[in-house]
This record gives structure tokens, C-alpha cells and sequence, in this order.
């Protein structure tokens, strides 16, 4: 093991929030079913996807229910067995009404050809096109929380090409266990993962970036990688917002995108190890994106757990599995408390790129109150993009759009250190999120004229 | 000291003289004509530059005003009829007086009305809360009560009711410059004619939800049951998904009582017409 002063890290900013892993020795468990599951139609960023059932079709695990509206945009499929009882729009965790399908559970029949055996398939024999086929019928986007349909970045452009796959296994959020979990129980999966997307991106080196805080996973993986060459894994400081597509890129072969651009201009693709994970399983075993790894955590619940939940389950379904909303709750949030959203509502359900469920206590959560800037620069110290926070903020919040692009507000990744670090509590993630919506608007307008 | 006073009075006047000359020669050879009725119609502007005549300022409407030499198309709604007939007589042409108009606020659902069930913590900007989420009440239509409007509005027009959480216009007050209608992102403001007497007649309601939907979240919602369709002409009043909307055309007067009062949620609103009964809001309050 390394020692912690030669860990690499991003070369900007960075925060080092409480690590609250409270359910990392917790194993992944299987979460029973629900009686209703309601799929939104659309999870992935890009086109939305058309529905292809009608209210009372029988469906299995696995099938497509709503098709791909475009090459950015990914299938979605039935989680469960059952009947379709309603497509509606329902309210999703911000509120709003989205297009959902809801199904009745009546089992766990699956659709022919997949293989739910537990054994390990290293190879099939398929081409590349074929395994991409796979890929893009199984619906699968990356599931670190963006949900970007993966087939996308499997396509490098004309004249780009990939030297060096990065795998994101840092897991930098407070709290979140999941992937940590997923490293240390599937890391044979994960491996035969990688080589896939190794073929399929002609790349001879991948890169598996974890933080020091999962030293378990760091070995176990080092362990099952001993008699293998091109992966390797590199153990990465314990710093947020370490698994930031940018930051681990810097921080694991030490390049810089540069602003505007992708990772594939330094000759990089980066993957999340759960995504991974479910290209193995879309790959070897036919298998469509139905489930996911989600922890439910909090430090008032009693037993934080990770569990493997069905696409659509919703949150109120994991919350009674970990024995309910602990008194005195102030917010449940999906995602980690750096970047997550409060739910307005416990009936949202679980998708794709759900990647954890907090429950904060009323104490922890409440929002200090804001008072004047005093310019001590520390929002700019800790931003990981180089970005003048307090600056954007004030051209956010008197809507200066041309003054806020110049600033580059458009490469804010919303990791919200600056808020964080803050001595005068100001929102300032939540202006810069206004400014890059309105110069986002901008931008559109002026590639249409 | 007579020299002194000599060489310090004849060195300043002669300064003063030869930069006279200066200015003189330079106002001839620059000279730029510009219609006197320009500076006169400015004048006659309220000078509010609020950019409601959809021009940059009062400046850009007068120049606009006398190339034109025509006031059909052109308005300043903050300076209504006083202003018109100003310009009108400095232009020498005829004007027809256009009604004054206010900008009504299509939501009523209130925090008595329509109760909060989550507590938003965040930033208090309309802007910032709709993308955030749909709202403490639920209702994804309706104000969000954070007061972008109350900030925007350059006439003290506009105030928020700190116990229902609403912004309340003064009708009085408002110059339909339409600086709400842009700083909601909702789109819960409509600039319509008000009458003579402040009459007015419009659904208080945005809510786009089959009735039993937005019923929940709200008590005063318009539910899409038609019944004002029917105590109206055709023309007057429409309902589009599930929201009735009044036209500004509808016969005030006539339909108003019978509509006000004939709406079983008491989203239509009727001010300044005779015979309408008081609203009776307790009854809608949601403990």
C-alpha cells in the first residue's frame, strides 16, 4: 500500500466532507418486490423514449416497454413481471409530473435468452458489433448518477480513439456505499467488464481509480488482477470531488479536458464500475438494466444497508425495509448529500440513476442562514474547475448571462464544494445553477439563428 | 498691481474667448439636425425607461414616435391617456385613447387554501424553486410565492401578502408594464383592460390538471367543470385543458355575477362589478 502523501489527486480545489460510510460492511442484499412499480418512460439524459405498451399488457422481466428515441437515448424495460395498470404522468421526486408506467407485480418471470445463473461467463465468442447490440437493447446508461446512455461514449467521433479506459470506482459522496459494496462482491464481474469495454474501445490500458477509504476493494481488486496485464489499480487521495469525470481523469493519468470538451480529446473514456458491472451482465448473460445497487443510509436509521432494487421500486419501499422514517427526519434525499435532491415525496420511485437515499435528521439538514460575502476567496479555493463561485453567484442572481459565460459558468459540474465551504452560508450552487440554465438557454438560441 | 491684475484678467478673458470661438466654430461645422418634437415627446414621457413599449428606453420610443409621425402602433401603457393625447398633440395627428390595463395575477392558491406539504429551505427566487422542485403546495402551475414579481416591479405595484404568501396587485398602481409577465417563470401574469370602475373578470387559476388532481392540492382551483361556459356566450369564455380562461373581450357587466358566483370553487375572480357577492374564503381554508 501506498502511502498517503504519494496518493494522486486533481490538481484544483477540493473539499474533505465528513466520510459517513455507515453502510460499508453492510452486503448487498436482495430487496423483495413491491406490489406496484412505477417506471418513468424516460431515464437517461438525451431523447426521451417512446412507450410500446398498452394499459393491460402482460409483461416479463426484461422486456422493453418504452423504445429509444434517438441514438442518444436508452430503452427502458419492465423490472418486473406482472400487467400494465396505468401510463400516466405521475409525480417524480422533484414534484413534477413525468410519463410513467405503472405495472402490477404478480411475479419474477423473466424473458427468454437471459442467463440468471450466478456463474462467471469470460467469454462468448461475440463480435463487436454484436456485444454493442447488446449493449443498446439492454438500456444501459451510466449509473453513476448522470444516466448518459453508455453506447455513446462507446462511439468514439471520426478521427478520436481511446488510449486508456478509466474506471470510476471512487465514490467520492458522503455516505454512499453502493459501488464500494459492488467492487468488493462482484470484482470478477467488474474485471471481465472492463476487458469488454477494452475490446470494444481498442484500448490496451485500462484504469481502475478508487479512494484510500476502500482499502478492502483496492486489495480485492489488486488480488484478482494479479495475473492480468493492461488494468490496473490506483489507489486516489480521499478528496471530493475525486470521482468527478474531469478530476479523475486529472487525478489518475494527469491530463486536463479542456473547458467545453470531452474526455475522449485526451484520449480517455471513463465508466462508473456499476455500469460496468451491467454491460457484463447485458453482454455475458443477455441480461437488460432492471436493477441497480442503491444504499439507504442516515445516521438516526438503525441498520444503513445496501440493497439490489428493481427499477421503479419506490423510495418509501426501501425506507420500511430499513425500518422506516426515524423521528424527527428533516429531508430524504436522493443521491448523496453533496449533489442529491430532497424528495418531495416518498412515492417517487427508484431509477436508473438513483444511486443512494439519505435521511437526514431535522438538525442536520436545515439551511444556515445566508449573510454578505466577505470576498475570503475559500469557494474559490475549494472549486475543482478552477471557477470564481462567487462571482458566477452574483452574475447568476442578476441574470448577466454574457458576463457569466464569460466566467466559464458553463463548466461548473455542480459538486457543490463551493456551497459547502462557505463561512457565510450563501447558496451559491444554487445561482450558478441559474446562470448555467440561462446561458444553456443562450447558447441554444444563438446555434438556432 | 495693476499689472497683475492686467495680465491675469486679459490672459483668462482671452482664453476664455479663444475657447469660445472654438466651441462656436465647432457647434457650425458639427451641427446635427434633430427634430425639435423629439426632445417635446420625451418630455411628455414618463421617464420610467422601462422598456414596456417594447423600445430601449424613453429616448428610442420618442425618436421612434416622430419618425413614425404615427401613434396607431405605438402605446406607452405606463403613461395611458395623458400621455397619448400629449404626443398626440404635439405630432398633430389623432389618437384614439386605448384602455388602461393591469397585469392580474392567474393563481389564488394560497397558503390557507392550499396548504404546504414540504418546507423549501432554499433560496427565496422563483427561478431558482421552480427548477428546483413543483412547489411547497404540490401544484405545479401555481405561484410559487417568492416574490421575483414583487422585485421586478419598478411602481411599487406589486406587494406580497406575508400571511397567504401571494403577491397582491394594486390595481391602482400598476402600468401594465409587463415587467411581471417576464419575471415569472410560470406565467402566471396577464396584462388585460381594466374597466372604467376597476371592473375586472378572470379565472385566479393556471392549473392544467384534470380537476380531481388539482382539487388536491389546491382548494380553490379551477377544475374544468365547464359550468361557466354555460352562463356565457360562446366567444367569452373557453375551457382548454381543464382551465377556463375569460376572455378580455367577455361582457363584464353582464356575465360576471352569474359567473363569480356560479363557480363552485371560487376560482373566478370579479372585481368592481355590481351585484357580486362577497367572497367567503373561510369556508375554502384547509386546516
Amino acid at each position: 500500500m501506498k502511502s498517503a502523501k504519494s496518493l494522486s489527486s486533481f490538481r484544483l480545489g477540493g473539499i474533505h466532507p465528513p466520510e459517513n460510510k455507515l453502510s460499508a460492511t453492510s452486503p448487498i442484499l436482495d430487496l423483495p418486490l413491491p406490489a406496484l412499480v412505477t417506471i418513468p418512460v424516460t431515464q437517461n439524459l438525451g431523447a426521451p423514449a417512446k412507450v410500446i405498451v398498452k394499459k393491460g399488457d402482460a409483461v416479463l422481466v426484461g422486456q422493453i416497454i418504452a423504445a429509444a428515441g434517438g441514438f442518444v437515448s436508452a430503452n427502458t424495460h419492465s423490472s418486473v413481471s406482472g400487467t400494465v395498470a396505468k401510463i400516466t404522468d405521475e409525480v417524480d421526486s422533484s414534484g413534477y409530473k413525468r410519463p410513467t408506467i405503472t405495472i402490477k407485480v404478480e411475479g419474477d418471470d423473466w424473458i427468454e435468452g437471459v442467463d440468471l445463473s450466478d456463474a462467471l461467463v469470460t467469454d462468448l465468442g461475440l463480435t463487436n458489433q454484436e456485444m454493442m447490440e447488446r449493449i443498446v437493447t439492454a438500456g444501459i446508461v451510466g449509473l453513476g448518477g448522470a444516466a448518459f446512455p453508455s453506447h455513446v461514449k462507446l462511439t468514439p467521433p471520426k478521427g478520436k480513439s481511446c488510449d486508456v479506459l478509466i474506471i470510476n470506482g471512487v465514490e467520492c459522496e458522503p455516505y454512499l456505499t453502493a459501488d464500494h459494496r459492488l467492487m468488493l462482491e462482484q470484482g470478477a464481474e467488474l474485471i471481465v467488464g472492463i476487458k469488454i469495454l477494452m475490446q470494444l474501445l481498442n484500448s490496451s490500458r485500462a484504469v481502475i481509480g478508487i479512494e484510500n477509504n476502500k482499502r478492502d476493494a483496492i486489495k480485492q481488486l489488486e488480488q484478482l488482477l494479479e495475473s492480468e496485464s493492461g488494468i490496473e489499480v490506483t489507489p486516489l487521495k480521499v478528496q471530493y470531488p475525486q470521482g468527478g469525470e474531469k478530476q479523475l481523469i486529472n487525478a489518475t493519468i494527469g491530463k486536463e479536458v479542456p473547458a467545453g470538451a470531452l474526455p475522449i480529446e485526451v484520449g480517455a473514456v471513463v465508466h462508473n464500475v456499476g455500469t460496468i458491472v451491467a454491460i457484463y451482465h447485458a453482454v455475458m448473460k443477455g441480461r437488460p438494466l432492471v436493477e441497480r445497487i442503491i444504499t439507504v443510509t442516515g445516521k438516526k436509521i438503525t441498520k444503513p444497508a445496501n440493497f439490489r432494487v428493481r427499477i421503479g421500486t419506490p423510495v418509501s419501499h426501501l425506507i420500511e425495509a430499513v425500518g422506516g422514517l426515524p423521528m424527527g427526519s428533516g429531508k430524504v434525499i436522493n443521491g448523496g448529500p453533496m449533489m442529491g435532491r430532497a424528495l418531495t415525496t416518498l412515492d417517487a420511485p427508484v431509477v436508473k440513476g438513483s444511486s443512494g437515499i439519505l435521511v437526514m435528521d431535522g438538525s442536520e439538514s436545515i439551511r444556515r442562514e445566508a449573510v454578505a460575502c466577505i470576498r475570503c476567496a475559500k469557494c474559490i479555493d475549494s472549486c475543482p474547475m478552477g471557477l470564481a463561485p462567487y462571482l458566477l453567484k452574483i452574475w447568476g442572481e442578476r441574470s448577466e448571462l454574457e458576463r457569466a459565460e464569460d466566467e466559464l459558468v458553463m463548466d461548473c459540474i455542480e459538486c457543490g464544494s463551493c456551497s459547502f465551504t462557505c463561512p457565510a452560508n450563501l447558496p451559491l450552487l444554487d445561482y450558478i445553477r441559474l446562470a448555467k440554465q440561462g446561458v444553456g438557454r443562450m447558447l441554444r438560441e444563438r446555434s438556432k439563428s | 498691481m495693476n499689472d497683475l491684475l492686467f495680465y491675469s484678467v486679459s490672459s483668462l478673458g482671452g482664453i476664455g474667448l479663444a475657447s469660445a470661438g472654438m466651441l462656436f466654430v465647432a457647434s457650425k461645422k458639427f451641427y446635427l439636425y434633430q427634430n425639435p418634437q423629439i426632445d417635446q415627446v420625451r418630455d411628455v414621457l414618463p421617464g420610467a425607461n422601462c422598456g414596456a413599449c417594447s423600445f430601449a428606453g424613453c429616448q428610442s420610443f420618442a425618436e421612434e414616435v416622430v419618425k413614425r409621425q404615427d401613434l396607431s402602433e405605438l402605446n406607452c401603457p405606463v403613461g395611458g391617456a395623458d400621455t397619448a393625447e400629449g404626443m398626440a398633440e404635439i405630432l398633430g395627428v389623432e389618437v384614439s385613447i386605448q384602455q388602461r390595463s393591469v397585469a392580474l395575477l392567474k393563481c389564488n392558491g394560497h397558503r390557507l387554501v392550499a396548504p404546504p406539504k414540504v418546507e423549501y429551505q432554499g433560496v427565496s427566487n422563483c427561478q431558482v424553486s421552480h427548477a428546483l422542485f413543483a412547489g411547497s403546495s404540490g401544484c405545479a402551475f401555481g405561484c410559487l410565492g417568492d416574490g421575483d414579481c414583487v422585485t421586478a416591479c419598478d411602481f411599487s405595484a406589486l406587494a406580497m401578502d406575508q400571511i397567504k404568501g401571494l403577491p397582491v396587485v394594486d390595481y391602482e398602481k400598476c402600468t401594465a408594464c409587463g415587467a411581471c409577465v417576464k419575471a415569472c417563470p410560470r406565467n402566471l401574469y396577464e396584462l388585460r383592460p381594466i374597466g372604467e370602475q376597476g371592473e375586472l373578470l378572470f379565472v385566479a387559476c393556471s392549473n392544467k390538471e384534470r380537476g380531481n388532481f388539482a382539487k388536491k392540492n389546491c382548494a380553490v382551483a379551477c377544475i374544468g367543470c365547464s359550468k361557466c361556459v354555460k352562463s356565457a356566450a360562446q366567444q367569452e369564455v373557453a375551457v382548454v385543458d381543464f382551465l377556463s380562461y375569460i376572455t378580455p373581450a367577455a361582457d363584464l357587466e353582464g356575465i360576471g355575477v352569474a359567473l363569480s358566483d356560479g363557480c363552485p370553487t371560487g376560482a373566478i375572480f370579479a372585481l368592481g362589478i355590481d351585484g357580486v357577492k362577497e367572497r367567503d374564503e373561510k369556508r375554502k381554508i384547509i386546516k
